[in-house]
């Protein structure tokens, strides 16, 4: 089929009349060659877009077919290489879910631990990376940029501490987690969240009391709640959008349910909004990390002895879905089992995928300018987008 | 010996745009510290110890040394041309700033009209690239370079005008010495506004953050550089500077006195130059703490907001003078 058929490009009618293609990426600083958007532009204004990804598509689905149980969890963190702890979760508790197998309540704790911070790390780089769209790599937004990172730095420290990786953990397995807490560690994190904490006020301070963000973020690229639900965004997005919806709570896995937290929603579903729940997502994440850590139950971390050869895990013949939510929104794996090492079949459903696919919804009508800011706050990590 | 004036005067000339030149290139590796400092980095160090003495001249060398690209879509005498154009005024500005008394190009009478004059003419350089270069992100940038220069001039020139009409005078050096008994900086309200309205046009007019849409290279790449490369982005690089550091000269002579400080007068060039870099920090500081605004909010800021407000402030200042006549501070 010609390309002209397949590709089908909403526009909206605009009172100029000359309009301009532009390609904002593969080649571009804020699509950094993994994301291509074609913009129809009428003077300033973006009327219609297209996007086309694939960029950094790397076969994961069957990537996870040809590898066992075993191995694939150190592989399943590299869909969303922002926040490898609750892709490599996703899977892992898929595994369970199909062969029906226990987690230690240590484990439990452990995971819940991991995954929270990791949503830390994960927002400090949403919001460094995309303030630094709005404000210039030679900007204030570079100064914003080199915080977060900074404070994402120190999570990364402790999760070399914890796994002796600073990427790409390979910390969970099967069963429960590899690795289980050196000493000394949940002191040091204490002390990480009780910093991060302080140093979440200043950027609060620094952005929210500066009225250039508040009008390049209010009331542009609103998500209402019909198109929300519609599309099928998840995350902070569906929460910035007024509806109440997080997988901790709506169905909870890995004992998050034993945690008091509350879930951010904001109505107003504009880029403001999605900002809002995202840092309140960072208190409730270190809230949620001081209890996991007060309450760490003794006891084994794994309900299956340590890994020594790649086969060792098996699974009986089955199906099984499982989702957790990840700093993006749904991530979920569902999973076919023949009863052999490896899946017989594996499918993700990429939290950023989901929720890129409402671009076409927020973007035309608005300015250039407009457009990374809008990609910025719907937080699209790509590799979990082509996996 | 008496040389003929006109020699005099290219004499003097050359040695100011030399030194203007060096000061330029350390003036960006001021501001790469000072950024730093604000992002709890450490900026350039290790070429040249301490602290990265010698990294302007190594970003120099190295832009002279690269290939230098055409592109073959372009309009090759607009795109080859424009860097020149936009640097000539931007370097013109320093003919009529004094650096101290009788020293200085020339001291024209109508300093200050000369000065806002030739520094609009920069827009042309820069249509010019943004137009030859053939690119999308280079047009929309020189599209929005047009917009914005001209809807921040006009604040930019009234601004400047409030020290013009206090001291009666368009000379540079007599508004200077105007201000010995009191700074216009200091002068009760009018002053300050001034000042104010003359930074966020200064940060307007030099297409600095949070008005850099021209660059803009989360959206534009580069803007309507972004197809040069080589010795000419280094000439838009020196150009663009050259036009902050001479903007900052100009505030600093309207409003902080100039060469006016205590000491010897033989201090006076040094006196200026700290004011100027103080200008010249201010504007930096409020690039790297804030986040770049939307082409229409820029032009709604202008014309809805600055605009306005620096002609009223024109007009109080033109009231002020009439009822208690003009010169003095």
């Amino acid at each position: 089929m010609p390309e002209t058929q397949t590709r089908q490009v909403v526009e909206i009618g605009y009172g100029g009349n000359e309009r301009l293609m532009m390609n904002m990426g593969p080649q571009h600083p804020s699509s950094h060659g993994v994301f291509r958007m074609i913009l129809t532009l009428e003077g300033e204004t973006v009327v219609a877009v297209d996007a086309v990804i694939g960029y950094l598509h790397r076969c994961h689905e069957k990537l996870g077919e040809s590898l066992t149980y075993v191995q694939y969890p150190s592989i399943a963190s590299k869909t969303d290489y922002v926040a490898a702890m609750t892709a490599e979760l996703a899977y892992v508790s898929t595994v369970e879910k199909v062969g029906k197998i226990e987690v230690p309540r240590r484990a439990q704790y452990l995971r819940v631990i991991v995954a929270e911070l990791q949503r830390i790390a994960s927002h400090c780089l949403w919001l460094g990376t995309w303030c630094l769209d709005m404000g210039g790599a030679l900007g204030g937004g570079a100064t914003v940029f080199l915080y977060c990172i900074r404070e994402r730095e120190m999570i990364l420290d402790r999760f070399e501490e914890l796994t002796g990786a600073r990427l790409l953990y390979g910390f969970h397995q099967t069963g429960g987690t590899r690795y289980d807490v050196p000493p000394g560690w949940d002191k040091k994190v204490r002390e990480t969240v009780d910093f991060i904490e302080q140093r979440l006020d200043e950027y609060e301070a620094m952005l929210e009391d500066n009225t250039f963000f508040r009008v390049r973020t209010q009331g542009v690229g609103v998500i209402s709640r019909e198109v929300a639900e519609s599309v099928g965004v998840s995350g902070p997005l569906i929460r910035g959008s007024g509806v109440s919806y997080d997988i901790r709570r709506a169905e909870p896995y890995s004992s998050y349910g034993d945690f008091d937290f509350v879930v951010p929603v904001e109505t107003a579903g504009d880029c403001y909004a999605r900002y809002r729940v995202r840092m309140v997502e960072f208190r409730q994440s270190i809230r949620i990390i001081r209890q996991a850590l007060d309450g760490l139950p003794e006891g084994p971390i794994s309900s299956r002895p340590g890994v020594k050869s790649v086969a060792q895990v098996r699974v009986p013949k089955g199906e099984g879905y499982t989702r957790v939510e990840g700093a993006r929104g749904e991530i979920g794996c569902y999973l076919v089992s023949d009863g052999g090492p490896k899946p017989y079949r594996l499918k993700w459903r990429g939290a950023s995928f989901s929720n890129l696919a409402v671009l076409p919804y927020i973007v035309p009508g608005h300015k250039v300018a407009d457009v990374v800011a809008i990609m910025g706050s719907v937080d699209p990590v790509f590799g979990e987008v082509d996996r | 010996m008496t040389l003929p004036p006109a020699l005099m005067h290219a004499i003097e000339a050359f040695i100011v745009l030399n030194v203007l030149l060096v000061l330029v290139a350390y003036v960006t590796l001021l501001e790469r510290k000072f950024a730093a400092r604000m992002q709890s980095r450490i900026g350039p160090y290790y070429v040249g110890r301490p602290h990265g003495w010698l990294q302007p001249i190594a970003d120099a060398l190295k832009l002279m040394m690269k290939e230098d690209i055409v592109p073959t879509a372009s309009d090759r005498a607009v795109y080859n041309l424009a860097p020149i154009v936009f640097l000539i005024p931007c370097l013109l500005i320093f003919a009529t700033i004094p650096f101290a008394p009788q020293l200085g190009v020339a001291d024209l009478n109508i300093g200050v009209l000369f000065f806002l004059a030739v520094s609009s003419l920069e827009i042309v350089g820069l249509f010019m690239g943004g137009w030859g270069s053939n690119n999308k992100y280079a047009l929309l940038s020189a599209m929005r370079a047009v917009n914005q220069i001209i809807s921040y001039d006009l604040p930019f020139i009234f601004a400047a005008l409030v020290p013009v009409v206090l001291a009666g005078s368009m000379q540079m050096s007599a508004i200077v010495t105007a201000q010995q008994g009191l700074w216009y900086v200091g002068y009760p309200v009018i002053g300050q506004l001034a000042f104010i309205a003359f930074l966020i046009a200064t940060l307007a007019a030099e297409n600095r953050v949070p008005f850099d849409i021209l660059e803009a290279e989360s959206e534009l790449v580069a803007g309507f550089r972004v197809e040069y490369s080589g010795m000419k982005f280094a000439l838009i690089q020196l150009g663009e500077y050259a036009h902050m550091l001479g903007t900052s000269f100009l505030g600093a002579l309207l409003f902080l006195g100039g060469w006016l400080g205590p000491g010897p007068a033989a201090l006076g060039p040094l006196w200026l130059l700290l004011k100027t870099l103080v200008i010249f920090l201010l504007v930096t500081w409020v690039r790297w703490s804030f986040v770049r605004i939307r082409v229409d909010q820029i032009l709604g800021i202008s014309w809805k907001i600055l605009l306005p407000a620096t002609l009223v402030l024109l007009l109080a200042t033109g009231l002020v003078v009439a009822t208690r006549g003009a010169g003095g501070g």
